[in-house]
C-alpha cells in the first residue's frame, strides 16, 4: 500500500506531466532537428511558427464550434488539425521562397540564415499578434478528465490520487504516431531517404541526381506537420498565447541539441530529458519517502535538491555539460 | 538660440492651435505580461483626459495624450520610452508606468533627472514608498505592504492556518510575497513554502509539484493573471494539489474564470477598491464609452490623469516643478468631494480659488509619500464570477 502510494503519487506530479511536457517538446524539437539537417541553419521562427499554426487551428476550430460540430469528448481542435497544416506549410514555403532560398542560392554562411530566421521570428510574432491578439485563448472543448485525482482517490482507496487528462492521452498518442510516421518516411520512402542523403552530403546527394529544391520543400511540409500539431496539443494541454509559444523556443533548441542536431531520435530522446529534469530534479521528495521509509527515517526536510527557482538552470546546465564533453549531443549529431 | 528659433518657427507653421497643446504622457505595458488589462487602463487615462478638454475649463491648453509601451518587465524599452516621451513629445506629466519594477527605472533614469512628475495607477512594490523621488512621484494604488496585511487578514478570518506562497520572480511579486509571509506569520499563520515562479514559461508542474510537497489548506499566488499565475493554477487543479486560490490584485481577471470554469468556485482574494459611490459612475462612463471599467486598475488610471490635470490647474502651471505639490492637495480634504465625471465642476471650483477633495473611482486618498492609502474589495467567486463579499 505504501509502495503503491509513493508510486502514485510520483506518477502524478513526475511523470505523467513529464512525460506530456516531453511529448510536446519532441515535436517542436525535432522540427527544429530536421531544419539544422537538411537545411542547415538554426530556425529561430520555429516558435512563432507555431504560434501561427495554432493560430489557424483556433480559428477553423471556433468556426466549427459555431457550426455545431463536436466530436466529443475527443476536442474539435483535431478537426482543424488539416487545415492548420496547410496554412502553415504555406506561411512556411512563402517565407522560404521569399527569404530563404536566396540565402541558399548564394551559399550564405548559416549565421546569416539564422538572422534572417530571427527576422522572420519577429514578423511572424507581429502578424500573429495582429490577427488574433496577444492573449489567452481558449479553444479546448470535450471532456478534459479521463479522471480526476479525487475519482482516482475514492475508486482506489488510496491516500495519493493520480489523474489524466484527454489532452495528455491525445498529446502521447499523437505524438506516437506522428513520430512513427516520420520515422518511416525517413528510412523507408524514397523522399525520404534522399531527404537524409541530402542531409548527410549535400554534393554527393546532387550528384546522385537529388533534386535539392523539392528536398527543401518536403522538408518545410513535414516540418509544417509537426509545429501545427505540437503547438496544438501545447494549446489544448495549458493554454494559447502567443508569448509563451515564442517562450518555447528555448527548450525545444535545449532538447534538439542536447539529443544531437540532425538526429531525430536524438531530438525525442533530448526532449524527454529536458521535460524530466525539469520537473523531477526540482520535485519535493519529501512525500515520496515518507511512504518508503520508516517512520524513524522519515525526512523532516523537503527533500528537494534544488529549488524550482533553478528549473530552468537544469536544462541549460545538461546543455553545458553535453556541449563539453559531447559536442555532437547524446546521440550522433552534428556539432554546433 | 538655432534650437529656440527653430521650434518658434515649427510652431508658427503648425499654426495656433497646437501652440498650448498640454501633452500627457501615458507609460503602460502594452505588450508583455499585463498586456490584456492595459488597454483599459490607457482609454481609462485618456477618458478623463477627454472629459478635462470637454469641458472647456482647463486654461492652460488642450491636453494631448501620447502612448509609450514599458513592456510591463523590461526596464531598458520602459526608460528608452519614457525617454522619448519626455525628450523628443515633451510631455509635462507621465499616468504610469504599470509594474513596479519599470516604474522604478523610469523615476530613477527619467522622471528625476528631467524633473518629470508621474503618477502610477498600479504600481505597488513597497520599496517605492522610500525610493528617493524629489517629490515627483505618487500613486493612485496602495503599497503591498497594506495588500500583505489585508490577504492575512482574509485568510485569519476563514480559518486559514497554513499557506503555501508562490509568487511571480520580480519586484512585485517579491515584494508581495514578503509582506504576506510577514502578516500571515505575525498573525498566527504557518507558511510552509515560498517558491518563485517564472512568467512566461511552458510548463509548471515542477513548481506545484514542490508546493504540494510543502503542502497547506490554501495557495497564495501572487502573480499575473496572464501569465505564470494562470499556468499555476491550471497545473494545480490538473494535479489535485491545491483546491482552494488565493488570488492577488495582479490575478483578478475574467480571463482567468472563462479559462477554468467553475473550478475556482470558493477560491478568493482582493482587488484595491472601497465602498465608494464612484467606482460605479466611474464603470457608467466606461460603459458608455465603450470598455470595461470593472478591468483591473482602470479606476486608479482614471483617477491618476484627472489628479494630474487637476493638480495643474490648481499651480496654473503645466510645469512639475509647480505642480508637484498640489498633487496631495487636490487629492485630500478639506474640499467638496469630486467623483468621476465631475471633473468640469472640480475646474470650476479651482478656477474660483476654491479647494477640492478628489476622490474618484478609487476613492483616492494620498498618504505617507503620496500613496494611496489602500481600501480593498475582498473577492470570492461565486457562480463562476467575482463577487465583492466585504470591504476592507
Amino acid at each position: 500500500m505504501e509502495i503503491l502510494n509513493a508510486l502514485v503519487l510520483l506518477a502524478n506530479f513526475v511523470l505523467i506531466p513529464a512525460i506530456s511536457y516531453g511529448s510536446q517538446l519532441a515535436l517542436g524539437a525535432l522540427g527544429i532537428t530536421l531544419i539544422y539537417g537538411i537545411l542547415r541553419f538554426s530556425h529561430f521562427a520555429h516558435g512563432d511558427v507555431m504560434a501561427f499554426g495554432t493560430m489557424l487551428v483556433i480559428l477553423v476550430t471556433w468556426a466549427l464550434q459555431s457550426a455545431g460540430v463536436s466530436i466529443d469528448p475527443l476536442p474539435t481542435a483535431l478537426l482543424a488539425l488539416p487545415i492548420g497544416i496547410i496554412g502553415t506549410a504555406i506561411l512556411l514555403l512563402g517565407t522560404d521562397r521569399v527569404v530563404y532560398r536566396f540565402y541558399r542560392k548564394v551559399r550564405a554562411a548559416p549565421i546569416v540564415v539564422v538572422m534572417a530566421s530571427l527576422g522572420v521570428m519577429f514578423v511572424v510574432n507581429g502578424l500573429v499578434r495582429f490577427v488574433i491578439g496577444p492573449n489567452d485563448q481558449n479553444f479546448a472543448d470535450g471532456a478534459r478528465f479521463l479522471f480526476t485525482v479525487r475519482e482516482f482517490r475514492n475508486y482506489t482507496g488510496l491516500d495519493e490520487g493520480l489523474g489524466i487528462r484527454y489532452s495528455q492521452m491525445i498529446t502521447v498518442a499523437i505524438t506516437a504516431l506522428v513520430v512513427a510516421a516520420l520515422f518511416w518516411f525517413l528510412n523507408r520512402t524514397r523522399t525520404g531517404k534522399s531527404m537524409r542523403a541530402y542531409s548527410d552530403n549535400e554534393d554527393l546527394a546532387l550528384l546522385s541526381g537529388i533534386n535539392p529544391e523539392r528536398v527543401v520543400t518536403v522538408t518545410w511540409l513535414v516540418v509544417a506537420v509537426l509545429v501545427t500539431v505540437a503547438g496544438t496539443l501545447y494549446g489544448l494541454d495549458k493554454s494559447f498565447k502567443p508569448f509563451t509559444y515564442f517562450q518555447l523556443l528555448l527548450p525545444m533548441f535545449a532538447a534538439a541539441i542536447l539529443g544531437g542536431l540532425g538526429n531525430p531520435l536524438g531530438a525525442l530522446a533530448g526532449a524527454f530529458v529536458i521535460a524530466l529534469s525539469e520537473v523531477g530534479v526540482t520535485y519535493a521528495f519529501r512525500k515520496f519517502f515518507q511512504y518508503l521509509l520508516p517512520e524513524s527515517l522519515e525526512p523532516n526536510s523537503l527533500m528537494q535538491l534544488l529549488s524550482t527557482d533553478y528549473k530552468f538552470a537544469v536544462s541549460f546546465v545538461l546543455l553545458v555539460l553535453v556541449l563539453l564533453f559531447r559536442p555532437t549531443g547524446l546521440f550522433k549529431g552534428q556539432s554546433v | 538660440m538655432k534650437k529656440l528659433l527653430l521650434t518658434t518657427a515649427l510652431v508658427g507653421f503648425a499654426g495656433t492651435a497646437y501652440a498650448d497643446d498640454v501633452p500627457l504622457g501615458i507609460i503602460f505595458g502594452f505588450t508583455g505580461p499585463l498586456e490584456s488589462i492595459t488597454p483599459a487602463m490607457a482609454q481609462s487615462a485618456e477618458m478623463a483626459v477627454a472629459e478635462v478638454n470637454a469641458s472647456g475649463l482647463f486654461s492652460l491648453g488642450t491636453v494631448t495624450t501620447v502612448r509609450g509601451d514599458d513592456g510591463c518587465i523590461d526596464s531598458g524599452l520602459a526608460v528608452a520610452t519614457a525617454e522619448r516621451l519626455v525628450t523628443s513629445d515633451r510631455v509635462v506629466g507621465i499616468v504610469g508606468a504599470d509594474c513596479s519594477g519599470v516604474t522604478g527605472a523610469i523615476l530613477q533614469n527619467v522622471a528625476r533627472p528631467n524633473g518629470v512628475v508621474m503618477i502610477s495607477p498600479s504600481a505597488t512594490s513597497p520599496a517605492l514608498s522610500t525610493a528617493e523621488d524629489d517629490g515627483l512621484f505618487f500613486r493612485t494604488a496602495p503599497s503591498d505592504a497594506r495588500q500583505g496585511q489585508v490577504v492575512a487578514d482574509i485568510l485569519v478570518d476563514r480559518g486559514v492556518s497554513t499557506i503555501a506562497i508562490t509568487y511571480t520572480n520580480n519586484d512585485y511579486g517579491a515584494g508581495l510575497a514578503d509582506s504576506i509571509q510577514a502578516a500571515f506569520t505575525a498573525a498566527g499563520g504557518t507558511v510552509t513554502m515560498v517558491a518563485s515562479h517564472e512568467d512566461g514559461k511552458a510548463d509548471y508542474s515542477a513548481e506545484v509539484g514542490a508546493l504540494s510537497a510543502a503542502g497547506g489548506e490554501v495557495l497564495v499566488v501572487a502573480g499575473y493573471v496572464d501569465q505564470g499565475g494562470r499556468g499555476i493554477i491550471r497545473s494545480s487543479l490538473d494535479l489535485g494539489a491545491f483546491d482552494t486560490f488565493e488570488l492577488v490584485d495582479g490575478m483578478i481577471g475574467d480571463s482567468l474564470l472563462e479559462a477554468m470554469g467553475d473550478e475556482l468556485e470558493g477560491t478568493f482574494g482582493q482587488l484595491p477598491g472601497a465602498d465608494n459611490p464612484g467606482t460605479g459612475m466611474f464603470q457608467d462612463l466606461a460603459t458608455a464609452a465603450g470598455f470595461d471599467g470593472s478591468s483591473a486598475f482602470a479606476p486608479e488610471s482614471y483617477d491618476a490623469a484627472a489628479l494630474m490635470l487637476l493638480a495643474m490647474a490648481a499651480a496654473n502651471s503645466t510645469a512639475s516643478a509647480d505642480y508637484k505639490d498640489h498633487v496631495m492637495d487636490v487629492a485630500n480634504a478639506p474640499g467638496e468631494q469630486i467623483y468621476p465625471g465631475q471633473l468640469a465642476h472640480a475646474l470650476e471650483i479651482i478656477a474660483a480659488g476654491g479647494d477640492v477633495d478628489y476622490v474618484g473611482a478609487s476613492a483616492v486618498e494620498l498618504i505617507g509619500s503620496g500613496e494611496s492609502a489602500g481600501n480593498y474589495r475582498e473577492l470570492e467567486v461565486q457562480n463562476g464570477a467575482f463577487e465583492t463579499v466585504r470591504f476592507r
